[in-house]
């Protein structure tokens, strides 16, 4: 059978677990929940045996060693193993802390980023690596870093879930900053969604951020079309804003102390800092002085993810600041994965630098 | 109760603080953003277009000319950006040493036995109930404790023993390790800028250099001494003290004279003996660009390695890195075809263009007559040629037999079987050798060994500063009514949870152990 067959049974099952979830939250049922965990692992061991799949296919095409395969050489690959850390990290969490409660958080996100992946006709062609690519320390760079993406992710999640249920009131900077966060990841989540309907153009997904990301919206030819965008953005913060309590009060049900959120968001970043620093950026900087002769050449991906760095550290020592811990930590916590995504997607948008896996020149 | 502080301890207890640690990243970062929306080292016209865009056409050149006049083009070598740097050096070392001491003696202080009121206020307490008397359960509660892990000390108290135990003291210098290591990191960085340098060397196949270019020339170059320098550079192969001698001029006089002009010399030779690309099968991605080169001093051929991208030559302390490649324009080259029998009679043959040759042991003749670097077949099988790189090398061969045409088709170097005759021989195109350069990037970095080891060095200490922790444990045995009351206490500087858990499972070994042993 091939790998797509495997990615299919694999998104399904994280659509229905997310389903189960949902109703093991309503009810407290102890066996629809290991119901939801179980078609949940069930998901996780179809994605796993998808992607060794993949990595035997690619390993006949491309004649090369078994290391020199893996399959985590494009935007289509690396977006599938970035779902697969996050469901392992959730499983992790859950058999930890005995809390089914994220799975109704992870699983429609990992659910929408395979069906996204799908839709969006990424290219999933298998491309041989050219020679800047073949190398063993970009392979553990790419995929320690996302390793640490995902832990990143969670802490993100955590993060913000935190804010919510720590917030009262409408003014709070704290609940503005939530508030806001969340109005434009929607926005700009269901503006990407119609960029894919509208264009429905099977590339490489480095193309298609490239040229049609944001073409239907902000970025559209017509004036008009860009001043209705950034205004139903600013509709959509607003809903956000005014029935944030909503939220709170859906996630409240749930029994999660803000001390356990609080103590996620650390632990995931814990874990996610070293990985990155070894994975990300010393890794990343062999591989370059492997291959191009300099270890740090401040191209736009290196400085990003040096920022992103900062941000995390800049958590972890205003930690120990008095009067930070608690909101403004959970703040900065949201804020490094935002500069997650832009190392990880915006700069490919901005410039190209050595990293946009520059052919040689 | 303090004193007045003076002004140095206010600026020490500045530079102490994690504030300005949290303010010194946001200005790393927030500067850094900028740096990455901006073309670093550009030409104008390119950032002036970036600003347009964000700001309006109108504001961009003015907006330009002041971002340029604050350092933003090339702002990572900027005075300020610098100053952040050494300001978060200074942060880093003062506040080290600012907590250094008192971290030591925390992790040099032995542990003393907790009094029994203490026990109720540790981090960490339990109390269970033990059957028998305290000397009766010593020894279950000693080997607990050392299943746990722990050495333990025991001091005698007047109705039983307390074991107390502390270890992973030295974890509390993880932090210390992972801050030390990023002042190691700037001090590689310095000592690579200081004492290394970057050039550029486009070698085409079969010449040999003694020096490449590492900047563009800075002075006004004295075109005649460069000569005489070079043409003793080449007569010594590249060894600058016996081109010094024969010049008579003083070694660091040829140094600057050639860094003027933005050449470094090698003080060896290197060779390009050959530069191909493979291809994978039926497609037009590469696989490996490969350099075959020779290191040679005094003449003598020291160093043969052929590199790739990802795996460079290194020779006395200077890399050369496989980067680029290209044609040189106006060079005929030689064809390279291995001729191969029917009978197996093999040669090699390097040949002009438009050169015959004939099949060993035969007459039939070859005359090279047309070459297409990328060859390639329209719909109509005519060809054409699609690149100016050699992605497809072909060369088209004519045959005669005693004078009489017999037949002609293309043979392609990636393609082997094109080169099979209808009588059984076989001509192979094995290259043009001679038309192509290989573009090498030239580095000497003697602060990479600090970089790498610091790197090393912040792992460590970051595995131990967030995996590891200081734990110390005390546990009473007091006898009670016959039997005996078990005490435990314990902290743990980090990741209590676990400890706990650790603690756990000691005292259901204890309990397991005595309901065992009865
Ligand atoms: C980017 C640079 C830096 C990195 C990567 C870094 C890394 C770390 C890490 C990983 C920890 C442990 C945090 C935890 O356990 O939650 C830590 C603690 C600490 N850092 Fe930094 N740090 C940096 C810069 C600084 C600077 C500039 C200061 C100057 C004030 C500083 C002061 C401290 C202090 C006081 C602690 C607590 C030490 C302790 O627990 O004994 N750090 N740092």
């Amino acid at each position: 059978m091939s790998s797509s067959v495997f990615f299919g049974i694999s998104t399904m099952s994280y659509i229905i677990a997310m389903i189960i979830y949902i109703t093991y939250l309503a009810f407290r049922n102890k066996t629809v929940g290991i119901a939801a965990t179980t078609v949940t692992v069930a998901g996780f061991v179809s994605q796993t045996i998808a992607i060794l799949i993949r990595w035997k296919e690619f390993y006949d095409i491309s004649g090369m060693g078994i290391m020199r395969s893996v399959p985590l050489t494009n935007l289509y690959e690396s977006l599938i193993f970035f779902v697969w850390c996050l469901i392992l990290g959730y499983l992790i969490i859950e058999f930890k802390y005995k809390n089914r409660s994220f799975g109704a958080f992870v699983t429609p996100v990992a659910g929408l980023a395979l069906a996204f992946i799908d839709l969006s006709g990424m290219s999933k062609e298998i491309h041989p690596l050219i020679p800047a690519l073949q190398s063993n320390w970009l392979l553990v760079h790419v995929t320690m870093s996302f390793i640490a993406y995902a832990a990143f992710a969670l802490s993100f999640s955590t993060g913000l879930m935190y804010l919510i249920v720590s917030t009262e009131k409408k003014h709070q900077p704290a609940y503005i900053f939530w508030t806001f966060t969340l109005g434009i990841f929607l926005t700009l989540l269901i503006t990407m969604g119609i960029d894919i309907m509208t264009f429905r153009v099977a590339i490489r997904p480095e193309e298609f951020i490239k040229s049609y990301l944001f073409r239907s919206s902000f970025l559209n030819r017509s004036a008009a079309i860009q001043i209705i965008s950034w205004i139903s953005m600013a509709a959509v913060i607003f809903v956000a804003w005014k029935f944030g309590h909503v939220l709170k009060g859906v996630i409240e049900k749930f029994n999660i102390s803000s001390e356990i959120l609080d103590e996620i968001t650390y632990k995931s970043i814990a874990v996610g800092f070293p990985i990155f620093t070894l994975g990300g950026l010393i890794f990343g900087a062999i591989w370059a002085d492997q291959a191009w002769g300099t270890y740090w050449s401040w191209d736009p991906k290196e400085t990003w993810s040096l920022i992103t760095w900062f941000i995390y550290a800049f958590y972890l020592h205003s930690r120990m600041i008095r009067g930070w811990r608690g909101k403004r930590v959970a703040i900065v916590a949201v804020f490094g994965f935002l500069a997650v995504i832009i190392t990880y997607l915006g700069v490919n948008l901005l410039l190209s630098g050595l990293h946009s896996y520059g052919e040689m020149k | 109760m303090e004193g007045k502080k003076t002004f140095i301890d206010k600026i020490w207890g500045i530079f102490a603080s994690v504030k300005f640690a949290i303010v010194i990243f946001s200005l790393i970062s927030l500067t850094a953003i900028i740096g990455t929306i901006l073309e670093q080292r550009a030409e104008p016209a390119r950032n002036i277009k970036i600003l347009a865009k964000l700001f309006g056409e109108s504001v961009a050149p003015s907006l330009y000319s002041t971002l340029e006049k604050l350092g933003f083009i090339d702002m990572y070598h900027s005075w300020w950006f610098i100053a952040f740097l050494i300001l978060f050096s200074a942060n880093i070392i003062i506040c080290s040493i600012d907590r250094l001491p008192r971290i030591w003696k925390l992790i040099k202080e032995p542990l003393k036995p907790m009094a029994a009121e203490h026990f109720d206020t540790a981090p960490i307490k339990r109390e269970i109930l033990l059957k028998g008397k305290p000397d009766k359960v010593k020894e279950v509660v000693i080997g607990a404790i050392k299943t746990s892990g722990f050495n333990y000390e025991e001091s005698k108290e007047d109705r039983g023993y307390q074991f107390y135990s502390q270890k992973g003291n030295f974890t509390r210098l993880g932090v210390y390790i992972t801050h030390l290591s990023i002042i190691l990191i700037l001090i590689g960085a310095l000592a690579g800028i200081t004492f290394g340098f970057k050039g550029y060397l486009n070698l085409p196949e079969g010449r040999t250099a003694v020096a490449v270019r590492y900047s563009p020339p800075s002075g006004p170059s004295e075109e005649n001494t460069i000569e005489r320098i070079f043409n003793a550079l080449d007569a010594s192969w590249g060894n600058i003290s016996k081109a010094s001698e024969m010049l008579n001029i003083k070694e660091n006089s040829i140094k600057d004279t050639l860094r003027k002009d933005g050449i470094q010399p090698l003080g060896f030779s290197i060779r390009c003996d050959d530069f191909d690309v493979e291809f994978y099968e039926n497609s037009n991605t590469p696989k490996k660009f490969i350099s075959w080169l020779t290191v040679i001093e005094d003449g003598k051929e020291v160093v043969k390695k052929s590199i790739e991208v990802n795996d460079p030559l290194n020779y006395k302390g200077i890399t050369f890195y496989q980067a680029s490649y290209g044609m040189i324009p106006n060079v005929p080259g030689w064809f390279i075809l291995r001729v191969t029998s029917k009978s197996g009679a093999s040669e090699i043959k390097r040949l002009n263009f438009g050169d015959k040759f004939t099949i060993p042991g035969t007459n039939l003749e070859g005359t090279i007559k047309d070459f297409s670097p990328a060859l390639s077949f329209d719909n109509q099988g005519k060809p054409f040629t699609f690149a100016e790189m050699m992605n497809n090398p072909a060369v088209f061969i004519d045959f005669k037999e005693g004078g009489k045409e017999k037949y002609s088709g293309w043979i392609l170097k990636r393609y082997q079987i094109t080169g099979r005759l209808p009588e059984g021989h076989i001509v192979e195109f094995l290259d043009l050798w001679g038309v192509q350069y290989t573009g090498l990037q030239v580095r000497k970095d003697p602060g990479v060994w600090i970089i790498y080891l610091a790197s090393l060095a912040m792992t460590i200490g970051l595995f131990i500063a967030f995996f590891m922790s200081h734990k110390k444990l005390w546990v009473r045995i007091v006898e009670d009514k016959g039997n005996t009351k078990l005490y435990v206490a314990a902290s743990s500087n980090k990741n209590r949870a676990a400890f706990e858990r650790k603690i756990e499972k000691m005292i259901s070994l204890i309990k397991g152990k005595q309901e065992g042993g009865k």
